[in-house]
């Protein structure tokens, strides 16, 4: 094998490709074409939820294939899709006490707190922390720990209370948002302000403006420091 | 890990740092800006565009890339091809799954209009996922919808529709209040202030950030809202033409399903494509930002459907693409970087242009400094520069990167970058498409029926879109269309009978040109397997055994 290349093995498959490529990257190279287990390339998606060992160990290990850089002897496998629940709601009629979670999601007290969650998380989220925080209803806390979390997916896959965790932490980061949260108060003064076409003199002018009077205004424009 | 012929200049840039903390690299003229622009700016090199030789918008420019999937034949022959009967009938169909999509199927549905959504990927697996930086609206004391307008035109190169600007800033206050409800959690002071900040070609700090995720806050909150609300989507199935009736409206779209193969169609009353930009195209070679779907399928789709460009020949390069490690090459190092005050610098340390200005003329420096002067680090993929993110946490104190830019933070160290230590390097990367489909404030095309929204629209961003504009965009422009195609959808009582009537003219008009018949589009996807497995989709089998038999008559 030419030093540049790496052995992987894509569902048990043995491939040799360049080894400065992500597992995204390796897997096209052998050839494939994803159609699911890539979404956005750049780590904000989720999509590409990846399970490896090395193929001496029996230690699993994740990744996500966009942001990972393959090595030999990598055994991998995606996990394009998993069938998490979500419970509906509507999100305006729901309150932010100490049971709401526990009511959308019930299966949130079967975790036992064996941290499989916490430990499979490709973003170093603290996964059984945030559930027990749901589980308390301690919803600021449950928004601190999940906020980077790009629902791949993962820990629910590991999960042996059958938590969808991803969906516990959105359900509790948008009452969060919605109910906990202070709304913008020089927001309410702008909507009225709008309401009242308080700007749209203004506003009107500019566009009857010329192009060359623009540029004088765009030029003079005082810039907050 | 930096390689160790960076070492020389990772010292410069530490041994000048404390002295530039707080020196301020002076704004460019108005003269200045021109001249570097067209001097280096990617859009002003000629021989890299083309006038496009079919269909309405014929002579106009555009990239050599673009204009090759304009210029293109579609998979379906209009003479042979028996559009089957729907599978779906609806009131609004919207292609794209992405913030614009999701908007407008939110709003249409609040009209109570039977929609359906369909998109390529996953809903969310879109450019809408990856924005960071943030979402501009003018809603401080401070600020106005006519500043807001002022910034916008002055980006944009004055070139803007005033009409769609106009829609944009005073819908603005509005939009950011309707994320407030469905959830989305902004950086905010405790008394519910929002924490905005400044943007490139801002003059007011009215970009607001959720930290570094932005987009994906949004677009979760919005696709979970969109699930609550049970509206019907189909995903993994991308749309490959628009269905007109024999008088020239929109009636619905051919589809296909990615995983299956099977060609099926939707009929509908009104139609909104939202199917975002086109940073996979690799337009000059330049590496992109953009998420895996972003082949420009919807310009192409209402191309070819009758719909008029604008402004197709402004590619946005964003100043700060990753230049190194190369595994994420091209991925976006977003401008509140810059904005919390991390300066670019050259190979020797040394400052180079002011970090605000807007992305056309940053990128331009940067070009300039890489390939005319020189000072560029080299690397394996070309080279780049320096952009300083310790200052960052000089400025504000430690601990600001990991809470402020977790996304970057977390993109580099997993291949041995602290950028909280150390400058990470950068180089322009293709990133937003400023033109596309021109529409007016409700999104309606010049084809009835047929409505655009978001990155695939073009006019209200001129020829260069201000960062966190487009956030604003999708969202002002979903709801937008998704009402209006809603209400119209009313007015209609039966729809036409489907036909690909307009591919004809086409083909015909390319069939002249002499352009092969194996250039076909929409793209669907890349394709970054090595050159000895490219070649048809397995997906589209069905339609090119159709293809080969059509070839042998
Ligand atoms: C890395 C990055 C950072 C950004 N940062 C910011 C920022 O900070 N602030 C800001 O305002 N803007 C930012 N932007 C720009 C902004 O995010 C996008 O312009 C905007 O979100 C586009 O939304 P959209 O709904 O039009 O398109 P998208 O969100 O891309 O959605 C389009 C959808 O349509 C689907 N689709 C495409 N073709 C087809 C087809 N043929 N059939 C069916 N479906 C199809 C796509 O797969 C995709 O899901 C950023 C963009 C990127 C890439
Ligand atoms: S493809 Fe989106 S996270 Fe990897």
């Amino acid at each position: 094998m030419m030093k540049d290349f790496a052995r992987i093995y894509i569902m048990g498959k043995e491939y040799q490709v360049p080894r400065h490529l992500t597992i995204l990257q390796a897997i096209e190279h052998a050839g494939f074409l994803f159609v699911r287990g890539c979404g956005c390339r750049g780590g904000f998606c989720g999509a590409c939820a990846t399970v490896y060992r090395m193929r001496d160990s029996y230690k699993l290990k994740v990744a996500l294939a966009c942001q990972t850089k393959i090595e030999d002897g990598m055994y991998l496998a995606q996990i394009p899709f998993y069938p998490g629940n979500k419970a509906e709601h509507n999100i305006a009629s729901l309150t932010p006490t100490t049971e709401t979670l526990c009511m959308l999601y019930p299966e949130i007290m079967r975790c036992i707190s064996c941290g499989s969650c916490s430990k499979v998380c490709p973003q170093d989220i603290k996964v059984m922390d945030y559930i027990n925080a749901a589980i308390r209803g301690d919803y600021k806390k449950v928004v601190e720990l999940s906020f980077d979390c790009i629902m791949c997916g993962l820990c629910a896959t590991r999960c042996p209370a059958e938590i969808v965790h991803y969906y516990v932490a959105l359900a509790a980061r948008r009452i969060y948002g919605a109910h906990i949260m202070k709304k913008a108060p020089h927001l309410d003064k702008r909507l009225q302000e709008m309401k009242e076409k308080k700007f749209d003199p203004e506003l009107e002018k500019l566009m009857r403006s010329s192009v060359e009077d623009l540029k004088k205004l765009y030029a003079s424009r005082d810039i907050e420091p | 890990m930096y390689p160790q012929e960076f070492y020389e200049s990772l010292k410069r840039v530490e041994a000048t740092r404390k002295a530039r903390l707080n020196q301020v690299f002076p704004r460019l003229s108005m003269e200045e800006r021109s001249a570097l622009l067209e001097k280096f700016h990617p859009d002003y090199k000629k021989e890299t565009m083309r006038e496009i030789s079919v269909g309405i918008s014929k002579g106009e420019k555009t990239p050599h890339e673009f204009a090759d999937l304009l210029e293109a034949y579609s998979y379906l022959d209009p003479k042979r091809f028996v559009i089957p009967a729907p599978k779906y009938e609806v009131d609004v169909l919207i292609i794209g799954g992405g913030g614009a999509g999701v908007a407008a199927a939110l709003t249409a549905s609040e009209v109570g209009a039977d929609v359906l959504l369909v998109t390529k990927l996953r809903i969310g697996d879109a450019n809408t996922t990856m924005a960071q930086g943030g979402i501009q609206a003018a809603d401080k004391e401070n600020d106005s919808p006519a500043i807001h307008y002022l910034d916008i035109m002055g980006g944009g190169g004055f070139k803007n529709i005033p009409e769609l600007v106009r829609a944009l800033v005073n819908d603005g206050p509005e939009v950011i209040r309707w994320l407030e409800e469905l959830g989305v959690i902004f950086d905010k002071a405790e008394d519910g202030t929002m924490l905005s900040i400044h943007g490139g070609g801002t003059s007011r700090k009215r970009m607001h950030p959720c930290r570094d995720y932005t987009g994906a806050e949004i677009m979760r909150c919005l696709k979970d809202e969109f699930l609550d609300r049970k509206i019907k989507y189909i995903e993994y199935t991308a749309s490959i033409e628009l269905l007109k009736d024999n008088v020239g409206n929109c009636v619905g779209a051919v589809l296909v399903n990615m995983e299956t193969g099977e060609v099926f169609t939707i009929k509908s009353k009104t139609t909104i494509l939202a199917t975002g930009g086109a940073g996979r195209l690799h337009i000059q070679g330049f590496p992109t930002s953009n998420h895996y779907g972003a082949t420009g399928d919807g310009v192409v789709l209402a191309y070819r459907a009758g719909a008029k460009l604008i402004y197709l020949d402004t590619i946005q390069y964003h100043p700060t693409g990753v230049a190194f490690p190369e595994q994420i090459l091209g991925q976006l190092i977003t401008e509140k970087v810059r904005g919390l005050g991390a300066q670019l610098v050259n190979a020797y340390g040394e400052q180079f242009i002011y970090e605000l200005e807007t992305r056309d003329v940053v990128a331009s420096a940067i070009i300039r400094e890489v390939q005319e002067r020189q000072k560029g680090v080299v690397t394996s993929t070309g080279g780049g520069v320096w952009l300083d993110t310790p200052l960052i946490e000089m400025k504000f104190g430690k601990g600001t990167i990991q809470k402020q830019l977790p996304a970057m933070y977390r993109q580099f160290i997993k291949f041995g970058i602290d950028m909280t230590q150390e400058p990470v390097l950068t180089y322009p990367t293709q990133h937003y498409q400023n033109g596309g489909i021109l529409c007016n404030e409700f999104g309606e095309t010049n084809v009835p029926n047929l409505y655009v929204a978001g990155e695939v629209s073009g006019g209200v961003h001129g020829r260069n879109r201000l960062m966190g504009n487009s956030l604003l965009d999708v969202l002002v422009f979903g709801r937008r269309a998704g009402r209006h195609a809603a209400e119209k959808s009313k007015e209609i009582s039966k729809i036409g009978e489907p036909t690909l009537l307009h591919l004809i003219d086409y083909h015909s008009e390319l069939k002249k040109l002499g352009i092969p018949e194996s250039r076909r589009s929409p793209m669907i996807l890349p394709d970054y397997r090595p050159q000895e497995f490219r070649g048809k989709f397995h997906f589209l089998s069905k339609l090119t055994e159709f293809n080969a038999e059509r070839n042998n008559i």
